[in-house]
């Protein structure tokens, strides 16, 4: 296949074309894993997974959007991967199998593609997840912007692990730092002249929770991506009808995340992150998880950063660097970036 | 240590904090600032909290885009509507006008762009040399010497200025005008002084009798520049006091004075929400008349309308009342569905308390 063409309408028509691109994109690049009796390459309409000796099945699914499609750290097809498996991961649940279903717009470059798809197939198998089944739709030019990618996944937990499963007393850890998707993503969209070394942190974060699993003492789990730090904890405490109190001395923030935060007025812990994960832990386990995050190159960075009460149920309290306190919100809407 | 830490540091923060507790008359203080920067900086690093409750710091018309008037507002709606490329600062798009804001004429079709800076307005004209540009000019001292930079800086013939910026100091005083109004001290913004010099507010530390105390926005900053504030108000003296020497100087910054005086004359301004304040704003002179927006385009100044029913931005504006006195206040008014424009703005307080958590006073 021509990888310097572009995609159009018979790519997604299902017949002898569409059926090269699947061929020459997916199959040569995704292997089977052996998950089931029928996998990828049978190419029938669905795929078999052997049912889990024990445990319990979790299975999520999520559409991706980026802009832009390319970005420092990564691009959408690891965004996607990382994705479908965090989510995975944070219900405990060890990946095993994802699906990929591209919405692209016609006229997208096919070697743009080429290189979205090697990125996901590589992100899988970081944590040697296999892509099972998936289907290819084409809009007419200008009915999309580009790309989007459904990805749904399948993980076995034994057991899950909910995001409100926590009691007062508990300890929360953050496995790295936060706000670097979110401030990459908004200086690569808005263009704004600034040179940062600053780059998305795009990764499955499934290695750092199988540490803190094997250790013990997880009560629950989740990825702080849209609305950040902030969303992920106010979701929780609802949930929960606890408070929850972080330290901001405590939370590991980029000297450069947290420049851009304060130049552009935008909260560092209101932004996404693609690669990290809260934790609230027993506070008898939590130095030894803390510990083992942090031998694990992904959870250099990790941090013990506060803990469950029962003050404020339902609300997150923040105690700030010079020992003020105020509250940490659920972020609204896309923030803008302010005049002076 | 990081730099953009040690302006944080909680031992020394805890220091200033024991010492404002020690300084503050017992009777109630109230310390108005005039900045969204400070407030800010006061809601997200929780200030408030570290104050003796005898303290009550409120926020005065210091959000630039909440004060501009709603004539101003809709004279952009309509270059917009008329096809014209409107581009102006993020927080401006959604302040209400009479009819609709900036951003509701984006979404019908209208070319209005969101920019960091004048310059950034000129090279659009420049890039799109058969499209009319106006930068629609906000702002206070802080804003207009970037404005008046890029009129003197020969800008293509596309391009021209709808100039709505405003003065900090006359707006100190005419506060001080108000009937009922109790003010016992001024923290200054170190950002507009930085250009203004501490001198600027000598007439009104003098002719009101009230202390001046300049700034920075540091929470270190700001608890040394309370803590001065609260010892004159203990004191009974009233003079301007610089706490930000780092940035701020008594004479100010000539360069921007002398690009401020080139390019503008001081005149009666409208503030929205407050009025009519005597020498508040700023016009192009006459040798500028090619860059006004308002003569190139026939702009009328029509009356608009700003009242809106419930909503006490005016109060809040002229420090009479705080966010949460207003019965809309993260009710029907949050930053997603705003009444007034104290919840547009970035850096309205109504806009702030919301963002950081709508209680001041956790303690």
């Amino acid at each position: 296949m021509n990888h310097n063409g572009e995609i159009n309408a018979l790519h997604g028509a299902g017949g002898e074309v569409a059926d090269h691109l699947l061929r020459d994109l997916i199959l040569s690049r995704f292997q089977d894993k052996g998950l089931g009796r029928i996998g990828l390459h049978a190419l029938d309409d669905g795929a078999t997974i052997n049912r889990p000796d024990h445990g319990e099945i979790v299975f999520t699914t999520d559409s991706h959007v980026v802009k832009p499609l390319f970005f420092p750290g990564g691009d959408i097809g690891r965004l996607a991967a990382a994705g479908t498996l965090n989510d995975l991961a944070v219900m405990g649940a060890r990946p095993l199998a994802l699906s990929l279903a591209p919405v692209i717009e016609e006229g997208f470059p096919m070697a743009q593609l080429d290189r979205v798809l090697q990125s996901f197939h590589d992100t899988l198998e970081e944590v040697d997840a296999a892509l099972v089944c998936g289907d290819t739709k084409v809009m007419p030019h200008g009915d999309l912007d580009g790309l989007i990618l459904n990805s749904s996944g399948i993980g076995v937990a034994d057991p899950a692990v909910s995001d409100a499963a926590f009691e007062a007393g508990d300890v929360v850890l953050i496995t790295g730092t936060l706000g670097d998707h979110g401030m990459t993503i908004l200086l690569a969209r808005e263009q704004f002249d600034i040179e940062t070394a600053l780059s998305s942190d795009v990764a499955p974060v499934w290695p750092l929770v199988e540490r803190a699993l094997a250790v013990g003492g997880v009560q629950s789990m989740k990825d702080p991506t849209r609305g950040g730090l902030a969303a992920a904890l106010n979701e929780m405490a609802r949930k929960a009808h606890l408070g929850i109190t972080v330290r901001e001395s405590q939370i590991p923030i980029r000297d450069d995340v947290r420049g851009l935060s304060e130049m552009l007025g935008i909260p560092a812990l209101s932004v996404a992150n693609e690669g990290k994960a809260v934790l609230v832990v027993t506070r008898d386990r939590a130095e030894e998880i803390l510990g083992t995050l942090r031998q694990h190159p992904l959870g250099a960075d990790a941090a013990i950063i506060g803990e469950v009460t029962t003050d404020w149920p339902g609300r997150v309290l923040l105690e700030t660097v010079v020992g003020g306190k105020r509250f940490l919100d659920m972020p609204l809407g896309d923030p803008v970036p302010r005049i002076c | 240590m990081s730099r953009l830490f040690s302006f944080s540091d909680p031992v020394r923060a805890k220091r200033l904090s024991e010492a404002i507790q020690l300084l503050a008359p017992s009777r109630p203080v109230r310390i108005v600032h005039v900045c969204g920067t400070h407030e800010a900086a006061i809601a997200e690093h929780g200030l408030r909290g570290l104050l003796p409750e005898s303290v009550e710091i409120l926020e005065g018309p210091g959000c630039p885009v909440c004060v501009t008037p709603t004539p101003d507002i809709d004279a952009a709606v309509r270059l917009a509507e008329q096809g014209v490329t409107v581009c102006t600062f993020g927080d401006m798009m959604r302040v209400p006008g009479t009819r609709r804001t900036l951003d509701e004429a984006r979404s019908t079709g209208g070319d209005v762009r969101t920019v960091l800076s004048a310059a950034d307005a000129v090279a659009i004209a420049r890039a799109n040399p058969a499209q009319d540009v106006v930068f629609f000019a906000v702002g206070f001292e802080t804003t207009a010497p970037m404005t008046a930079a890029v009129a003197v800086d020969n800008p293509p013939g596309n391009f021209s200025l709808l100039v709505s910026h405003k003065l900090i100091p006359p707006a100190m005083a005419a506060l001080l005008e108000l009937p009922n109004q109790r003010i016992d001290a001024y923290l200054a913004p170190g950002h507009v002084t930085t250009v203004l010099g501490t001198h600027a507010y000598d007439g009104l530390a003098r002719e009101y009798g009230i202390p001046v105390v300049v700034g920075g926005f540091e929470p270190l900053d700001i608890l040394y520049a309370l803590a001065l504030t609260v010892r004159q108000v203990a004191d009974g003296t009233a003079h301007v006091e610089n706490a930000f020497p780092r940035a701020v100087s008594q004479q100010g910054s000539p360069a921007a004075l002398a690009l401020l005086k080139e390019v503008f004359e001081v005149v009666d301004g409208r503030w929205r929400g407050i009025g009519v304040i005597p020498a508040s704003a700023l016009l192009l002179r006459p040798r500028y008349v090619d860059l006004d927006a308002r003569t190139r385009y026939a702009i009328q100044g029509d009356e608009g309308q700003e009242e809106i029913p419930g909503c006490r931005c005016s109060d809040i504006l002229t420090a009479q009342a705080v966010p949460t006195d207003c019965p809309l206040f993260a009710k029907r008014c949050t930053p997603l569905t705003p009444v007034g424009p104290c919840m547009v703005g970035a850096e309205g307080a109504c806009s702030i308390w919301f963002r950081y958590g709508g209680r001041p006073d956790l303690r």
